[in-house]
């Protein structure tokens, strides 16, 4: 009996991966046919997905990386339908080809990227655990937390670093971890602890809920590594290139200068840089199986990285600083590949 | 013979009704004055909070600098809470829908409505497909809204009348199921309620979000929304199905072997004399688990569907209006509570109605 359902398992595994190879190269054909991309995004975080305002879209960094993506395939930015997924279910949506591009804040890790039958693209913002205290107590340093109490989330990753980053510099703490992001900030802004530590973006959105932001202020120590990107199926690498090189045209355009309001008057310019990014030159979009013109598109119609960044991270009310996420000749850790 | 004396003076007027109920004895006495103080901590900084120092006007966050509730982060944001993501100018198709299913019910409340029975038909078969396809669009020239786009209270009541219209059904079959007397049919329908019981019902979704799609061949997908439905439905099936039960369990024996005397098949004998008996006994359950149902529908959030309360908490996450999750759960909490004590008021006047027969008894 127990054979039998080996067997029957090995079959259906051997089923699937069938399935799954007959799907390499069909992804840009698909997204053609069907005239959208289906991207998966968070639930709601501040500043990467969540619905705006009034005329219920999308905004956010991960949200215009998806548009990007649909500028470069489609022309036309607005191509792109968004599906909000849970944490859980996010690689399972990818896996079973529900979306063709997941956009949702996932950090980059070797299980994820070799385990889970997905690719990550790069990194689109570099976040990392930090901490948060009120500007009352004079510190300018996580090294003079010893002795803090410290607010965290129960269970996760989070509560980890933090131990793990006390203990290696020889400081006592005083963890007060609660269940919910909601119950840390009110225990933190009632005074129960000292300090809150999360990821850095996360620190900067939930400061907007204190009674007063200005009052707090992020410690420049990151204690953890947590590079957020975009990812696609494995097994077709014709699309894992298309999305790859969207994300380094982002970080190009903003090497190069060129934003949307310029972008025209660089379709003249005589830099054989610029000739070859924006397609005036050579072949890399033919390459891609893309239109030429596909890198001057999404900077047309989205912008290039600054001014993402600048729209959705960098603006009130979440006012994150650059930091890492400055390009590579700016002391920042974005270096796109060379376009030739 | 003297007339009787009257009562004395302190069992009389408000003070004498204040004896009697508030201070009869000193335990009573301690419960009212521990009444008087919770209510005087809480209340007066619940009013102050959602009334008194709350902003209605404006339409900004920057409206809201009084120290209360921020309702006008509820008042611009009351169209996606209502719709979800479904596109503005589609809107008219879901206020269509539920026009049309606000009128078959008004109908069907008349009392001395001629065809009743025709259009409560209507309403349960034929009115699903007219309400899916205004929904969906496709046809007529009607543009295609995917069932990503559902969501708020829009999807909230369609998951739950989903789920309520088709529990009521299967539950029945599976309730009669359960009872019968050939043993295939009875084993089939015990494993089938005993199984679904068993399983949280955040399994069944996790299973029909995440593991189905990996079972499927790759490249084929179904609908999420539809995919969750069916576990729903099946789920609360099985749980309405033991509430029958009971009710059926509760017809006197006597009238099952009156129904056999007169000569009437399974059926009818189901369909004339024991149902109608069984389900008046069950309404209370049965109310019970579609309200259970109803709320439980706020689930969807983790597998990313927005409900209401799933809307509520995305739209608190747009920078612009971060720091006002508190306004929209209260919001959510009225409107469920308003849905849910329709029901049950409505469930009540139904249930007077089938017992007037025992008034006088």
């Amino acid at each position: 009996m127990r054979a039998t359902w080996a067997i029957a398992l090995s079959a259906g595994l051997v089923l699937v991966q069938i399935a799954s190879t007959a799907l390499a190269g069909e992804t840009l054909q698909k997204v053609r046919e069907r005239g959208h991309i289906r991207c998966g995004v968070s639930q709601g975080l501040p500043g990467f997905s969540s619905p705006s305002g009034d005329q219920g879209s999308w905004q956010g960094i991960d949200v215009d990386y998806c548009h990007a993506l649909a500028a470069a395939v489609l022309g036309d930015r607005s191509k792109v339908r968004f599906r909000p997924l849970s944490a859980k279910e996010r690689f399972t949506a990818l896996q079973s080809g529900e979306i063709d591009v997941l956009s949702r804040n996932t950090t980059w890790t070797a299980t994820r990227d070799t385990a889970l039958g997905i690719h990550f693209v790069g990194v689109i913002y570099y976040d990392g655990q930090g901490f948060m205290v009120p500007k009352s107590l004079g510190l300018d340093s996580a090294r003079q937390l010893g002795g803090a109490a410290v607010c965290s989330n129960a269970g996760t990753t989070t509560e980890l670093n933090m131990a793990d980053y006390f203990r290696a510099n020889g400081m006592d703490f005083e963890p007060v971890v609660f269940e919910n992001t909601d119950e840390v900030i009110a225990a933190y802004q009632a005074g129960r602890c000292d300090v809150y530590t999360t990821d850095r973006s996360g620190l900067y959105a939930q400061r907007i809920k204190l009674e007063d932001p200005d009052a707090h202020e992020v410690l420049p120590e990151v204690i953890s590594k947590e590079p957020l990107g975009p990812a696609v199926r494995q097994g077709d690498d014709e699309w894992f290139n298309i999305a790859k090189w969207t994300l380094f045209a982002l970080f190009q355009a903003e090497e190069l200068g060129i934003d949307s309001g310029n972008v025209e008057q660089h379709l003249d310019s005589e830099n054989p840089r610029v000739k070859r990014f924006l397609g005036v030159d050579g072949s890399i979009g033919e390459n891609l199986g893309l239109n030429d013109r596909w890198a001057y598109r999404i900077v047309k119609q989205v912008g290039n990285y600054a001014q993402m960044y600048e729209r959705h991270l960098a603006s009130e009310p979440l006012a994150i600083p650059r930091g890492q996420n400055k390009l590579w000749n700016d002391g920042g850790l974005h270096y796109p590949p060379a376009f030739r | 013979m003297r007339p009787s004396a009257p009562p004395p003076d302190q069992s009389l007027g408000a003070l004498g009704w204040l004896r009697a109920n508030l201070f009869s004895s000193v335990g009573n006495t301690l419960l009212t004055f521990v009444g008087v103080a919770l209510f005087l901590i809480v209340v007066p900084p619940v009013v102050e909070w959602a009334v008194l120092e709350a902003t209605v006007a404006g339409t900004t966050k920057q409206a809201c600098d009084g120290g209360g509730a921020c309702w006008v982060f509820i008042k611009v944001h009351l169209p996606q809470f209502i719709y979800g993501f479904y596109p503005e100018a589609e809107r008219w198709r879901v206020n269509l829908a539920f026009a049309i299913l606000v009128g078959l019910v008004a109908l069907l409340f008349i009392r001395p409505m001629p065809k009743k029975g025709w259009i409560a038909a209507f309403t349960a078969v034929v009115f699903p497909f007219i309400a899916y396809l205004l929904f969906f669009g496709g046809i007529f020239g009607l543009p295609v809204v995917p069932t990503s786009e559902w969501g708020g209270l829009f999807l909230t009541l369609i998951i739950a009348g989903v789920a309520i219209a088709a529990s009521l059904p299967l539950g029945i079959l599976l309730a009669l199921g359960r009872r019968s007397e050939m043993p295939v049919v009875q084993a089939v329908c015990t494993v089938f309620i005993e199984f679904w019981r068993g399983v949280p019902l955040i399994t069944v979704l996790f299973m029909a979000s995440v593991m189905l799609p990996l079972f499927l061949p790759g490249g084929v997908t179904f609908d999420k929304l539809l995919r969750a439905m069916v576990g729903w439905a099946l789920f609360a099936g099985a749980y309405t199905a033991e509430v029958v039960r009971g009710g059926l369990a509760g017809v006197p024996p006597g009238q099952y072997e009156a129904a056999k005397a007169l000569g009437l098949g399974y059926w009818r004998r189901m369909r004339l004399i024991i149902l109608p008996q069984a389900l008046r006994i069950a309404i209370p359950g049965i109310v019970n688990s579609f309200l259970a149902i109803f709320k439980d529908t706020t689930l969807v959030l983790i597998i990313g569907l927005f409900d209401l309360l799933g809307i509520i908490q995305a739209i608190a996450t747009d920078p612009e209006w971060l720091g006002y999750a508190v306004e929209g759960y209260v919001f959510a909490a009225a409107v469920f509570w308003a849905f849910c004590y329709a029901m049950s008021k409505y469930s009540m006047r139904v249930e007077r109605q089938l017992n007037r027969h025992k008034q006088g008894v």
